[in-house]
């Protein structure tokens, strides 16, 4: 992988030699390219996933959900935009007026920066660093500042009983997160993201890391979980609570302050659950099939497709499912969410990491799938 | 995106109601900026310890597979082992103290007479 970049980067700076790109200085390049992710691909999911949810939310309460704007409602986020855009841009005189302006901001960049080490399909990674996964969990974490900072800034007392929830309910969902990443990390010995997900492939005999071993489904479910709650997503959208803090940490905010926050959540399961995919669903590899049988038949370009394609579906069937989830689930108290991760989840992904380790060392390394085939085998060839 | 709305948008006059903090049409009484119970003091350290201790594992988790098929593999298990070992100890010293506990007996926060 890191070749393949380098060569990649290689034959960029050959292409551009001598026209106006290359004097262009780098900065410039990283701008744009900032621009493009959240331009391309977080504004328009985010849209999209808003619109989406509704319709979820209205088929699963048997309505009907936005159906004025455009075919069945779908330039809704559009309308939605426009209007947040145009609303008043409101900040409390009582509130620190600084801290009030850049919370939201820290959301939506702490969501966005995750999408760098996201890998959509072989070749086609904006940075795949060696300590990718490290650098999703590290970057995410920003969100949590950025809640905190607005509901302090707001000066409004459901604002900052929703920001306090919220640091503790993301500060301490995020050690189950980390503990259930770290069989993955047993199993393929690499923190990057690329490389991760290339030994999950058929070929390798390997298949998802999901069902490596009985360690590693439940060490999928736990992550799942604590993604859920570092997303603040229902059954753990405590720091919103509309029930109990009128809306938690975004009471004050309006307009699009309020429009960043509703993207960077979004924008977040977006990266939760693409980290899932990733880890433990396999990525862009395609279930069954042998890649590099399948590269020589086929164009790069289309393969590239097809990955990008398997990715974003896995992706949008995690997202679907926190959707679900939310319209399907009610609320836990914060003393109920505090127990479940302290007292259940973490002792959970603590073994899960011993149980793993010690599959690995009895195996060798072997995956559920191949150590059953070895049996198989190793009893038919003795008879 | 939030420059273009202030060039959209109509000028908007503050009112009185307008600009207070939301409490349900209530007057807010006070600041809302005041001395809170945090709660998760020790839990927020309990966290530290434990990212730490994940940052720190880390690195012997990458080598672990290629200990398992080049052999060494007890070495890094028995380190692995230890570093878990450790956070279990802590974790159950912690929720022996009651640390972990959100709700911390109403008779500590009751006022005195």
């Amino acid at each position: 992988m890191p070749a393949n970049s380098a060569l990649f980067a290689q034959s960029l700076t050959q292409w551009t030699q001598g026209t106006w790109f290359a004097s262009v200085p780098i900065w410039v390049w990283a701008l744009v390219s900032a621009l493009l992710v959240i331009y391309m691909l977080a504004l328009p999911f985010g849209g999209i996933a808003t619109y989406v949810e509704r319709k979820i939310a209205a088929d699963i309460q048997d309505r009907i959900g936005p159906n004025r704007v455009g075919p069945l409602g779908i330039f809704q986020f559009a309308a939605d935009a426009i209007k947040m855009i145009s609303k008043e841009d409101y900040v409390p005189p009582g509130g620190d007026r600084f801290l009030f302006n850049i919370a939201p901001v820290l959301v939506v960049v702490g969501s966005c920066a995750g999408f760098v080490a996201l890998p959509l399909a072989q070749y086609l990674v904006a940075g795949d660093i060696n300590i990718g996964v490290f650098y999703i969990m590290a970057i995410t974490t920003i969100i949590a500042p950025g809640i905190l900072l607005g509901s302090w800034a707001s000066e409004n007392k459901w604002s900052l009983l929703g920001g306090l929830r919220s640091a503790a309910q993301i500060v301490s969902y995020e050690i189950p997160v980390a503990l259930s990443i770290l069989p993955v990390i047993l199993i393929s010995g690499s923190l990057q993201m690329g490389e991760i997900v290339k030994q999950q492939g058929w070929q390798s005999g390997h298949f998802w890391n999901v069902f490596h071993n009985p360690f590693t489904l439940i060490a999928f479910f736990i992550l799942f979980v604590g993604g859920l709650a570092e997303t603040n997503r229902i059954p753990f959208d405590l720091p919103e609570a509309e029930s109990e803090l009128v809306s938690g940490f975004n009471t004050e905010f309006s307009g699009m302050r309020f429009g960043l926050y509703a993207l960077g959540e979004f924008v977040d399961v977006f990266v939760m659950c693409a980290l899932v995919t990733t880890l433990f669903l396999g990525g862009w590899q395609l279930p069954f099939v042998e890649l590099d049988k399948f590269m020589i038949t086929l164009p790069s370009g289309l393969i590239a497709l097809i990955q990008v394609g398997f990715f974003l579906g896995k992706t949008f069937v995690m997202v679907f499912v926190v959707m679900w989830l939310r319209w399907t689930l009610p609320r836990l108290r914060v003393d109920q969410l505090m127990g479940l991760c302290w007292k259940g989840m973490v002792p959970i992904a603590l073994f899960n990491i011993l149980g793993t380790a010690i599959w690995m060392w009895a195996f060798k390394g072997q995956s559920m799938l191949q150590v059953a085939l070895g049996l198989f085998s190793g009893g038919g060839s003795s008879h | 995106m939030l420059g273009v709305g202030a060039l959209l948008r109509p000028k908007s006059i503050p009112t009185r109601r307008g600009t207070q903090a939301y409490e349900c049409g209530e007057d807010p009484i006070g600041s809302a900026w005041v001395k809170f119970n945090i709660r998760f003091y020790v839990v927020a350290i309990i966290f530290i310890i434990f990212d730490v201790e994940v940052a720190a594992v880390l690195p012997v988790a990458t080598q672990f597979k290629e200990a398992v098929l080049n052999g060494g593999a007890g070495l890094v298990f028995a380190e692995l082992f230890l570093f878990i070992a450790l956070l279990i100890l802590g974790l159950i010293y912690c929720w022996v103290r009651g640390d972990l506990e959100w709700v911390k007996g109403v008779t500590l926060n009751a006022p005195k007479k």
